[in-house]
């Protein structure tokens, strides 16, 4: 196999592995000695700690030593990405059903999880913040200790984190002929990644490694070393490629309590998490959307006016980026003259909300494109009619003075609907909803490689990506082959070691293509530029006289392969070419958001559906995403991405949602009460479209993508269920028993 | 060893293996743990996600519901146990549909839509995808799974 050329659908790099049982994921690779880690939790959201009974559990055979808050050192330490909130272990209270307030470490898996059932805790259960109007509330308990906050935070004596005003224009005095004045709620999901968190570690050389199944090694890596007081040197992190992420495994959950154990009994331990534990570990952060939204009698958006409040858990996490960054554009892809956005980030004794596929902009999505379908029905304008009137064209402003339309997004719209076959008539009980979805990407972060061509012409490509599912190595591998113009088979890439590997900043935001794969272009031109200089000093001849191009390098006619031409440079002692490549985005710190998006992910979504009118169950007979990607490296790879995030956006739009009783306990823990879509739940038909016209950072014009599919699933199926049967639903999931109850004049009300 | 575990003998991908277990191991504990062979995956560990599917004495199971003693004198087949030296054209088929993305969920996959052919030689779409409704893929893989499936279905493996 050769040619790997940008816009080849190559073999998935590491599909093999993969398809035998071959790849070793985090709980897969062996580590001599280890001890086994349970957590103790309990059964509700908010409690008091009073005592904590372990010797029932030490006396258990097998048990090493149970850890609790008294174990680490006080006050106990506190992590987090954007502030440090989150102890390394329950202190005092539990805030969240599931926050683990002692570790049992064990010899074997089995006396673990039995111990971790022995330790018996005197608790008093406490009043709990559990929904968005708890959390409003100025009589409920406050979930955050204001002493954690800095400075003179006016807030401090609220369960609001953090408050933006975002908007432009004059919204009071803008005129609209038609005001759409509603409330739309997104609930609390779950990653679900087939492949349960687990952490290991083990004292070594004065510090420590990390074996995580963690997205951002390095700020894992930082984290680690800021806890414990380590060189960054002396912190080790191996992150094998993660069996699914999708945002949950983004940043540090329990590796730094299981690091500190490691480091204290002087031997390795691992925790693996139950796919219980991570219902309770990660989740997506619950909304409610109220939208004033103006428009014109021709259907042009005017003003958005919006109370936005998003319920982020019991520490912060991640989710004040989520809501920062998805809120900030308000009006989505469209044009609008004014927009006012109160937007509140609200702690609640819920599990902390993180990072999950489209970073706040489902949500978002949900309610802006609802409101369009609502305009579109009251104004009687076609709803593509109503998106193409509205959509920025390229180079048109979304957010006054920030980064314009990246992409023809009309040209995206168009394709849907096309595709949908809409405007075509419809059978009876069916119905066709269209939206469109965007995200923004990246604002800053850096990513290094370092490139090696071996003696016999080779590469190695050391690059820290996490390939989680999206295939970041066939991707990078694609680009050392189709710029070097070296066989896909004979690049290897090397990924996943702290301790080997450069900085990446993050597999987030849909950044890697463009991020590390400019980087890896870097490193080849550099790699070239060596090539082409050493062998000018070889042959004697000037630089100029040394062509390159992929694969070979020619002198006045003479033509040399790149092996021949390692040999010919390093002679009998060999050597190697060895460069670095980067791509750096320093951002803009008087930009609201830390600077512009480095590229928009625009995507949209067409689907039809049939409903039983009996029961309120509907089917999806046609679903269509179209992902604006401005250049596919490998298609069939993004035509994954998108499909799968198109089938991950099903399920919260048609079914999961976590469900918490008066107790803050999440009632639904486990696969079959939970439910996420299965080959059954899948569409008659579903498509993956690109657009491709070259328009985005990345190598040959790609922008990232991979995320897209999911972030406009929701209303165009809800805007399809409204055609067929003619009510208007604005809770999600769009479950069947919720519908039922819509179409026979039942009060669907608005859950929390 | 614990006084209360016990040797049990049984066919493993074709070799004859005797473990000593406790009477709680799951099959999937021992293939993972005792036999070191750890492409079984465990995710829900309650039957309910197929991510450690094994086939037992013919039928495809959820490893991690059975208990290891259970197995005395069985034959089992674990995603190391498909293919033997190469790939079976359903796993080539799996790489061609571009039917993985992150591959936890594949080796019990490709498990069970193993034993789902030798059971329904020439299924039809929604058989594929009724007999594999208990194996589940979060990264959304589903259309290309089932049609690497039915690429291969009743020979139909390209060659």
């Amino acid at each position: 196999m050769t040619g790997a050329g940008l816009g080849l659908s190559t073999p998935r790099v590491g599909g093999t592995d993969r398809v035998t049982g071959a790849q070793r994921f985090a709980a897969d690779i062996a580590i001599e000695d280890v001890l086994h880690i349970a957590l103790v939790h309990l059964d509700c959201g908010h409690a008091a700690i009073e005592e904590i009974h372990t010797s029932a559990a030490t006396g258990i055979e097998g048990v090493v030593r149970v850890f609790t808050a008294e174990d680490f050192p006080n006050p106990v330490p506190r992590f987090g990405p954007r502030f440090a909130d989150r102890p390394v272990i329950a202190t005092g209270e539990t805030k969240y059903h599931g926050e683990p307030l002692a570790a049992v470490v064990a010899v074997s898996k089995e006396a673990a999880a039995d111990a971790a059932a022995a330790v018996r805790v005197e608790y008093k259960e406490l009043p709990g913040v559990y929904s968005i109007d708890d959390a409003l509330d100025p009589d409920s308990p406050l979930v955050m200790d204001p002493g954690l906050r800095t400075g003179d935070d006016p807030l401090a004596d609220s369960n609001v984190r953090q408050r933006w005003d975002w908007g432009w224009g004059d919204v009071d005095s803008t005129e609209a002929e038609l005001v759409i004045d509603e409330i739309y709620t997104f609930p609390m999901v779950t990653h679900f990644s087939i492949e349960p968190h687990t952490f290991a570690a083990a004292p070594e050389g004065g510090g420590v490694t990390v074996w995580s199944s963690i997205q951002h090694p390095y700020f894992l890596q930082g984290t680690l070393a800021s806890l414990l007081d380590l060189p960054i040197s002396k912190v080790r992190v191996h992150a094998p490629d993660p069996g699914g992420g999708f945002g949950g495994k983004g940043f540090p959950k329990y590796e730094p309590l299981v690091a500190m154990i490691a480091l204290e009994l002087g031997r390795p331990v691992r925790l693996v998490l139950t796919l219980e534990e991570t219902f309770q570990a990660v989740r997506r952060t619950n909304a409610r959307l109220q939208l004033r939204t103006g428009f014109a009698r021709d259907g042009r958006l005017v003003f958005i006016d919006a109370i936005e409040d998003f319920m982020m858990g019991a520490y912060a996490d991640i989710a004040p980026r989520v809501i920062s960054k998805s809120s900030y554009f308000a009006a989505g892809p469209y044009k609008v003259e004014s927009v006012r956005a109160v937007v509140r980030g609200l702690m609640s004794h819920t599990t902390p909300s993180t990072a999950f596929r489209g970073f706040g902009a489902p949500q978002m999505t949900w309610a802006i494109e609802s409101q369009m379908d609502a305009a579109a029905r009251a104004l009687t304008i076609d709803p593509v009619e109503i998106r193409l009137l509205n959509l920025a064209g390229p180079g048109e402003e979304i957010v006054p003075g920030d980064r314009p339309a990246d992409g023809d997004w009309r040209q995206a719209l168009n394709i849907a609907a096309e595709r949908v076959g809409w405007g075509e008539p419809l059978l009876p009980g069916h119905g066709r909803g269209i939206s469109v979805g965007l995200k923004a990407s990246a604002t800053a972060g850096a990513s290094y490689c370092i490139l090696r061509i071996l003696h016999d012409g080779s590469v190695s490509l050391i690059a820290g990506t996490s390939d989680m599912g999206q295939g970041a190595r066939t991707i990078l591998s694609q680009l050392v082959s189709e710029n070097l113009g070296v066989p896909m088979e004979r690049v290897t890439l090397v990924m996943g070691d702290t301790a080997v590997v450069p900085f990446d900043y993050s597999t987030s935001a849909s950044r890697s293509t463009v991020f590390m794969g400019s980087a890896v272009v870097d490193a080849c031109q550099k790699a070239i530029a060596e090539l082409r200089g050493k062998t000018a000093v070889q042959h004697k001849v000037s630089v100029e006289d040394v062509v390159f191009t992929p694969g070979q390098i020619s002198i006045d006619g003479a033509v040399y392969t790149l092996p021949e031409v390692l040999n010919d440079v390093f002679g009998a002692v060999p050597g190697e070419i060895i460069v670095t490549g980067s791509q750096r985005g320093e951002g803009d710190a008087n930009h609201p958001l830390g600077g512009p998006a480095s590229f928009y992910e625009v995507s949209c979504t067409a689907s039809e559906v049939w409903v039983d009118f009996e029961t309120g169950d509907f089917e999806l007979v046609k679903h269509i995403t179209v992902a604006d990607v401005g250049k596919a490296i490998n298609p069939q790879h993004v035509e994954m991405q998108d499909e799968g995030a198109a089938v991950m956006g099903l399920g919260h739009t048609l079914m999961e949602h976590l469900i918490l009783d008066e107790h803050g306990r999440i009632v639904n823990l486990g696969a079959l009460d939970y439910r996420i879509p299965t080959f059954k739940d899948m569409p008659a038909t579903m498509e993956s479209v690109l657009v491709e016209n070259g328009d985005g950072p990345g190598p040959g014009g790609a922008k990232g993508s991979g995320e897209g599919g999911l972030l406009a699933t929701s209303p165009a199926i809800a805007a399809a269920l409204s055609q067929a049967t003619g009510v208007v639903i604005k809770d999600l999931p769009l479950t069947p028993e919720r519908v039922w109850e819509a179409m026979h004049g039942g009060d669907e009300g608005h859950e929390q | 060893m614990s006084p209360t575990e016990s040797a049990i003998t049984l066919t493993v991908n074709g070799s004859r293996r005797t473990v000593r277990v406790s009477p709680s191991t799951t099959l999937l504990e021992m293939v993972r743990t005792r036999l070191e062979l750890t492409g079984s995956k465990e995710c829900c560990a309650e039957g309910e996600c197929g991510a450690c599917t094994m086939i037992l004495d013919g039928e495809p199971v959820n490893s991690c519901l059975v208990l290891a003693v259970e197995t005395d004198g069985s034959e089992v087949t674990t995603i190391e146990g498909i293919g033997g030296a190469g790939m079976t054209p359903l796993q080539e088929s799996f790489l061609t549909a571009g039917a993985i993305q992150c591959g936890f969920c594949i080796p019990g996959m490709v498990v069970a839509a193993t034993a789902l052919l030798e059971r329904i030689p020439r299924p039809t779409e929604s058989e594929v995808r009724e007999g594999l409704s208990g194996n589940l893929c979060r990264c959304g893989g589903y259309s290309r799974i089932s049609a690497a499936v039915m690429a291969v279905a009743g020979g139909n493996a390209a060659t």
